[in-house]
């Protein structure tokens, strides 16, 4: 666990640096996660309701656990439902990308939960690379496409 | 299905003499056998009724084989304004020498009739002009709306008397038929004959289809739904339009397909992030876990003989091909060489996997024997995949997309096919955007 812990301390170390040397770059970072605000929308005010993955990977990066993190508090302040979209680029094939986009969905469910929110409260659903929400065929394109996005129950 | 196979009688007749002339399908065909294919003659104009007229059959029955042995690419159909024999006598006693002149090597020719039950009854010849020779013969009747059948069984005798090998034109295509934005795609489920003719739509385009495959027998078709917003796998009657889901799973099942036996769906299920593969017996209903793996393993398919299962998993850290038996055990991986590999599918012959292959951000179609050797790529493109077999397992068919711009503009998906041997890549026409295509069997079998 603790060895896990500075592997990814490490990770973030490194990243930061290579965000800082490319910060008037594109929005997408070294590790081809999307971290620019285009397409995001909000579940209240301050509440992202998305985060972005890297090509083929579910894990969540410290800003998209920031990102849970106020999720985590809005839904158990609010006593609201979500349902969290997992979802994939378009560069992947179609069952695959099914699966893969079930367990993105699968990494924000465990982590909200993990941050006290009861299970009862989320249900995940995958669109695999069916919903893309920026059609365009480009790298940054794909970067906004491979997210998860929590959804409100009405 | 059942009720037009009823309709079609097969007669055989006429000789069986030794072929002088055939063709390898083995290799990359570059020289495509010329034919030419007079057009039928009417033996008793009289009982063509104005509808049945109106259908042009001694032209258009020609035409739909002439289509179909050209899309093979093993045929050169030569012009029939070059024909210089009348089609009643190049069915009656061709003249060899005329066929010689315009350097066919076959000709075939045919004959229709309306008989006393009102059926129509069509003859046809395939002659060996080298050898000055009748090679093959049949008469078939049906009811002339189903002509189309007709010429497609025709095409599939041409075809298997030339290669020695079962023809793929009586058959039907099953696809995704897409309308709409990117962002916003409407898929519906569509039906149609190989040659593109008689589309169908099975599906309004109230939910997302995807993936639809065939039961062995062409009546059923497994697909999944997105019904309700639940991802179910779920079975179509195709003749009574009956859908229901399979198995009572709590969450996503995807990527169905039938066994070879056609008396199990085998398919993913996902839960907890985690997607392993499950079998339902379709009669009683049993749900049996095959793989049990903290990785997504999914694509599965099976070999012909039911024994093996070839399946997509990425418990190596990314996308690779394994085989096992069918209870599960004996994982191998198959995918040796550089590069992501999806979507496997076992050739009905048994003796190829085809699948798709992700590298340096392109995507190939290809095929490898079933232990992973002998990989070979056979079109490359900026995004393809889901190939599917044809029934003789000479012909994969995928569906292709093109880059979107800005708003996605330039964006579309189609469906194509390739031999095997990497040769002769055609579009096959659809009247929307395709993807997900999956072959039938053939129809009369």
């Amino acid at each position: 666990m603790s060895l896990i812990n500075i592997r990814n301390f490490a990770i973030v170390t490194v990243l930061g640096f290579l965000l800082s040397a490319c910060a008037t770059g594109g929005k997408r970072s070294a590790n081809d996660w999307y971290e620019g605000t285009d397409t995001v929308k909000f579940l209240a005010s301050g509440v992202p309701d998305r985060v972005f993955f890297a090509t083929n990977k579910s894990s969540l990066h410290t800003a998209a656990k920031g990102t849970l993190n106020k999720q985590a508090a809005y839904i158990k302040k609010s006593g609201l439902s979500v349902v969290v979209e997992g979802h994939a680029d378009e560069r992947g094939t179609r069952e695959y990308n099914l699966a893969l986009g079930e367990r993105r969905a699968n990494a924000v469910r465990d982590y909200l939960m993990s941050q006290g929110v009861g299970g009862g409260k989320v249900t995940v659903i995958s669109y695999g690379k069916e919903r893309p929400v920026n059609p365009e065929s480009s790298r940054l394109a794909w970067s906004q496409n491979r997210r998860s996005v929590s959804v409100k129950v009405k | 299905m059942k009720r037009l196979s009823l309709l079609l009688i097969l007669t055989l007749f006429i000789t069986k003499s030794f072929a002088v002339v055939t063709i390898d399908i083995t290799r990359g065909n570059l020289e495509p056998l010329p034919t030419a294919i007079s057009n039928f003659y009417i033996d008793n104009p009289e009982r063509f009724s104005e509808n049945i007229k109106k259908l042009n059959l001694d032209k258009n029955l020609p035409k739909v084989i002439k289509s179909n042995l050209t899309r093979s690419g093993l045929f050169y159909v030569l012009d029939n304004k070059s024909y210089i024999q009348k089609p009643k006598l190049s069915h009656l006693k061709p003249r060899f020498e005329d066929w010689k002149l315009i350097k066919a090597q076959i000709m075939i020719s045919g004959k229709l009739k309306i008989d006393d039950k009102g059926r129509l009854r069509v003859e046809f010849r395939l002659w060996d002009v080298v050898s000055a020779k009748e090679i093959e013969g049949l008469a078939l009747f049906a009811t002339p709306s189903s002509w189309r059948r007709i010429a497609h069984i025709i095409s599939d005798k041409i075809y298997q008397r030339l290669t020695g090998e079962e023809g793929y034109f009586d058959t039907r295509i099953i696809y995704v038929a897409e309308s709409g934005p990117k962002t916003q795609r409407v898929k519906k489920l569509a039906i149609m004959d190989q040659d593109g003719a008689n589309n169908k739509f099975l599906t309004l385009g109230n939910e997302l289809v995807l993936t639809p495959r065939f039961s062995p027998n062409g009546k059923m078709v497994t697909y999944m739904s997105y019904f309700k917003n639940l991802p179910r796998v779920y079975l179509l009657n195709i003749e009574t339009g009956i859908q229901e889901v399979v198995g009572d799973f709590p969450g996503m099942t995807f990527a169905p397909r039938f066994s070879p036996d056609g008396k199990k769906v085998i398919m993913s299920f996902a839960r907890d992030g985690n997607s392993d593969i499950y079998t339902m017996d379709v009669k009683s209903r049993r749900v049996e876990q095959i793989t049990s793996n903290p990785a997504i393993d999914t694509s599965p398919s099976y070999s012909p003989d039911g024994r093996f299962i070839v399946f997509n998993s990425d418990r190596s850290g990314l996308q690779q091909i394994y085989v096992m038996r069918n209870d599960g055990r004996g994982v191998k991986r198959i995918s040796r060489g550089k590069g992501l590999y999806g979507t496997p599918v076992w050739s009905p012959r048994g003796d190829l996997i085809a699948f798709t292959k992700i590298h340096k951000g392109k995507f190939y179609i290809g095929v490898m024997r079933t232990n992973g050797t002998g990989e070979r790529l056979l079109t490359q493109n900026f995004y393809q995949e889901a190939p599917s077999w044809s029934p003789n397992g000479r012909v994969l068919i995928f569906y292709r997309e093109t880059a979107g711009g800005k708003k996605g503009q330039g964006a579309s998906a189609n469906l194509w096919a390739v031999d095997i041997t990497g040769y002769n890549e055609v579009k096959i026409k659809t009247p929307t955007d395709a993807s997900d295509p999956s072959w039938s069997g053939l129809l009369s079998k």
